[in-house]
């Protein structure tokens, strides 16, 4: 159970770019993902601005190799996925035990809210091959099955800190010997269940989003998916290659306060950065960098705020929501800013938190609001917060 | 604004599914939320949506919930003050 | 692994399994192809304050969840963790409904909030103020086993000592219409008791929520072991599940002779029920067998009351003459239970008497 947990790949598709070096390239000249609504056919086109992947469905199938009829979560995560593996480089594969843990929210939505129009008018109605791939399992295995994966398949669900339980329950079977490589991260398309359920909630900034920002008016909802490769220490020293970083730290802990609202002193999140830091045997003043969960409501970032104001008291390591750039991608976020992380640790960079403008008078500390370049970043945390009071928080440290 | 209170108390235990509360058990003056009633920041935004529904109300901001959702006089009030003429 | 045990259950059914109730003796029988829970007074285990937005699935959850925590007598939990494959249907349905309805206006947000998959674990920790671990699986049929690997891995981790876990699924219209047109159901409706002899495509629909309290700590309260789990994905043929039955068994040094009793997941399929009927002539030959989906349906997450059964048969040491025709003494020591979700979902339990 002590064995390290190695990251030997990264892949990302989400608004700010359909691969790892777009999205840097995004980072590092601050240029964010939000838009007009394109792709997604709602009556809050040119009402909300959204991030989505700058692809259409057609295209999205090119680059994965599947078919369009397929949900668009799936196509997402076959690019991000492959990207990972590709990326990671392991020439015998499929000789190892691999497994693929993903998440996401709502699974193949985009699909089955199109069906439902047609099966409410006539329940003999509707293609069921638009809701065949409606549970979020089905998208998983959609996935792994194009990329060869078969020893472990599962997904999690957790709402908004999905993805970073899937990468740290992936970790877990790597330490306990069950497994020798996983891609694991998460991924959500964007769908009108998604869009007016949070617009239900009255917290969708009708403009870009603006975490961190005392007038900050609500999150942009996003789409995408982040994976990483996680690997043994066995399979990394085989490797040619540099490991990007090991994951040293996780933990998960529960707000239990409100079904969506989180506790005013950010209970859950506490929790789950201060035993992150205690598995990881790291001491506040080694972070280097926070990535924020960072949506941009007021509820989180005074909550999450409040508990990095308590847990880090005095000294404040550099922090940033990403989620500026990339929108909301809820069951995707905590894989994509996962890699955001890794990459951060890798280049020593530290992306900026943009659009913030008046630092929230609560907090004793302000974001990076520049993208800065070599830094010395050793260890990183990243924050996903959601629903239901799941709150979790990896680290990620330099070898 | 009798009526409209009566309706309003009706429409309030339907819409928040308030099991074991008669309409007529909640007082007009009795505070909605927290110490009264005990709703929470999700009825408010059910109240927001009944007043669209029935009313034909906008509530702009979700800021002004507490002021107009403080008891079911409070919203008679408000409803009252903004109801459209041609309804 | 480290030792682990099922320390309580709590189950809500299409039988009579919740409350302090005999185990199973009195079978209902049904004569559709849709199996749904019999439900108890809510208000006896849900805070009224809670219970208005609450669902039926997440309502099943919460109660079988307390009723397992009453009776391991733990206040507590040291994790949470669920599995559903489809989450909450009902409130799912009923904002999709609304969105096509009324053209994405006026929408309110109850429904949505209801409908994410982790909120019957999360109803339960905000029930119980628990800051502990909480996680949920959403995979088809892997859903309550990997709910129930996390919770071994926790366990042997030292992370925790009392992990309530559990499997929750319900049927809706929409969602038995759906399945009904995708031609999983059997269409001639007959007794679910005779479910194995139809000799027709198709099963019967069902559903539940079953929670239980897996401990590493020994107790004379405690219904039985936990030894082993595993699960295979999409196995190629035949040869390639018995192999992993085999295996399953010899990593745990434990031979098919010693396996008193196994447990399958037969549904009434004839295409499914093909993969069972071969290993009972092959591997499992001459074993004393039963199955359990007359009784509960099929469903993703079918194997919590599969688990629900194995505890109880080992605790009481009796098999219910519904579940099989078998006369088991107090020599009962171990079982196995076999199933698969449409050949796609593959899962191994290895149960034993503490």
């Amino acid at each position: 159970m002590n064995a390290e947990v190695y990251v030997a790949g990264v892949g990302i598709i989400s608004a700010i770019g359909n691969n790892t070096a777009e999205n840097l390239a995004a980072l590092a000249s601050e240029h964010a993902g939000m838009n007009e609504i394109t792709y997604l056919d709602t009556f809050y086109r040119n009402k909300l601005p959204v991030a989505e992947v700058k692809l259409n469905n057609e295209n999205l199938a090119t680059l994965s190799g599947l078919s369009n009829n397929i949900s668009r979560t799936a196509l997402l995560s076959t690019i991000a996925a492959q990207e990972a593996i590709n990326d990671a480089g392991i020439e015998n594969f499929s000789s190892l035990r691999t497994g693929f843990i993903s998440a996401n929210s709502v699974g193949g939505m985009d699909k089955s809210e199109n069906f439902f129009a047609d099966f409410l008018a006539d329940n003999k109605k509707g293609k069921l091959r638009n809701v065949i791939n409606h549970e979020c399992g089905s998208v998983t295995e959609i996935t792994a099955d194009k990329l060869g994966i078969k020893n472990y398949v599962s997904t999690i669900s957790t709402a908004c800190s999905s993805s970073a339980n899937a990468i740290f329950f992936a970790a877990r079977m790597i330490k306990h010997n069950m497994l020798d490589v996983v891609v694991a991260g998460g991924v959500d398309a964007l769908t009108k269940f998604t869009l007016n359920g949070f617009n239900t909630l009255m917290i969708l900034d009708q403009q870009y989003c603006k975490p961190f920002d005392e007038n900050r008016k609500g999150l942009n909802l996003g789409e995408g998916a982040g994976y990483v490769v996680l690997v043994s220490e066995r399979v990394a020293h085989s490797l040619k290659k540099e490991m990007y970083c090991r994951l040293s730290g996780y933990a998960n802990a529960n707000d239990a306060y409100h079904q969506t609202a989180s506790s005013p002193d950010g209970t859950g999140s506490f929790l789950a950065m201060q035993n992150a830091l205690k598995k990881s045997g790291l001491q506040p003043n080694d972070i280097d960098y926070i990535n924020l969960h960072g949506t941009g409501t007021q509820n989180n970032d005074i909550a999450e705020g409040t508990a990095i104001a308590r847990l880090f008291e005095g000294k404040y390591p550099k922090m940033s929501s990403t989620k500026s750039f990339t929108g909301h991608t809820l069951g995707a976020c905590g894989g994509i800013e996962a890699a955001f992380s890794v990459l951060s640790i890798k280049h020593g960079i530290i992306y900026p938190n943009l659009r913030l403008q008046t630092p929230m008078k609560e907090l004793p500390f302000v974001p990076e609001i520049k993208f800065l370049q070599n830094q010395k970043v050793n260890n990183v945390l990243s924050n996903s917060f959601g629903f239901g009071g799941n709150c979790s928080s990896l680290i990620f440290s330099k070898q | 604004m009798d009526k409209l209170i009566a309706d309003l108390k009706k429409q309030i235990v339907d819409q928040l599914n308030l099991q074991d509360i008669k309409p007529e058990d909640i007082g007009d003056d009795e505070p909605l939320f927290v110490e009264g009633l005990g709703l929470d920041s999700i009825d408010a935004l059910e109240l927001i949506v009944l007043l669209q529904q029935h009313y034909k109300i906008k509530l702009e901001s979700a800021d002004d919930g507490p002021k107009v959702f403080r008891t079911v006089k409070t919203m008679a009030e408000y409803i009252t003050a903004h109801q459209p003429k041609n309804v | 692994m480290m030792e682990m045990f099922i320390r309580a259950t709590g189950n809500i059914s299409p039988q009579k399994t919740f409350g302090h109730v005999p185990f199973l003796n009195e079978p209902v029988e049904y004569f559709t192809n849709r199996l749904s829970c019999i439900e108890p007074d809510y208000k006896n285990f849900i805070d009224a304050k809670m219970i208005r937005r609450m669902s039926r699935i997440i309502k099943m959850g919460v109660a079988a969840a307390t009723e397992c925590l009453q009776e391991a007598n733990v206040e507590m939990p040291d994790a949470i963790i669920t599995g559903t494959a489809y989450g909450c249907l009902e409130d799912t349905g009923i904002f999709l409904t609304k969105l096509v309805e009324q053209k994405e206006e006026m929408l309110t947000p109850t429904a949505f909030i209801q409908s994410t998959h982790n909120t019957v674990g999360a109803q339960v920790a905000l029930m119980l103020h628990c800051h502990n671990y909480n996680n949920t699986f959403v995979h088809r049929g892997f859903s309550f086993e990997s709910a129930l690997l996390d919770a071994m891995m926790l366990l042997s981790e030292n992370e925790a000592k009392n992990i309530l876990v559990g499997s929750v699924d319900e049927i809706t219209n929409t969602s038995h219409t759906i399945i009904n047109r995708m031609g999983l159901y059997k269409q001639i409706p007959s007794s679910n008791f005779a479910l194995f002899s139809s000799n027709t495509k198709g099963t019967i629909a069902g559903e539940g929520a079953s929670f239980f309290l897996l401990s590493s700590e020994q107790s004379e309260n405690n219904y039985a072991q936990l030894d082993a789990l595993t699960t295979f994905y999409k196995p190629k043929n035949i040869n390639e599940i018995e192999n992993q039955i085999s295996d399953f068994l010899n990593y745990r040094s434990t031979s098919i002779d010693e396996i008193d009793l196994l447990i399958t997941g037969k549904n009434g399929d004839i295409n499914g029920d093909k993969i069972y009927e071969e290993i009972n002539e092959t591997l499992f030959k001459n074993k004393p067998l039963i199955n359990f989906k007359h009784l509960c349906g099929e469903y993703p997450t079918a194997t919590g009351f599969a688990l629900w059964l194995a505890a109880n048969i080992i605790k009481t040491k009796t098999v219910p003459s519904i579940a099989g025709k078998i006369s088991v003494d107090n020599k009962l020591k171990k079982i196995l239970i076999y199933n698969h979700y449409q050949n796609i979902h593959h899962s191994l339990f290895l149960i034993s008497a503490c």
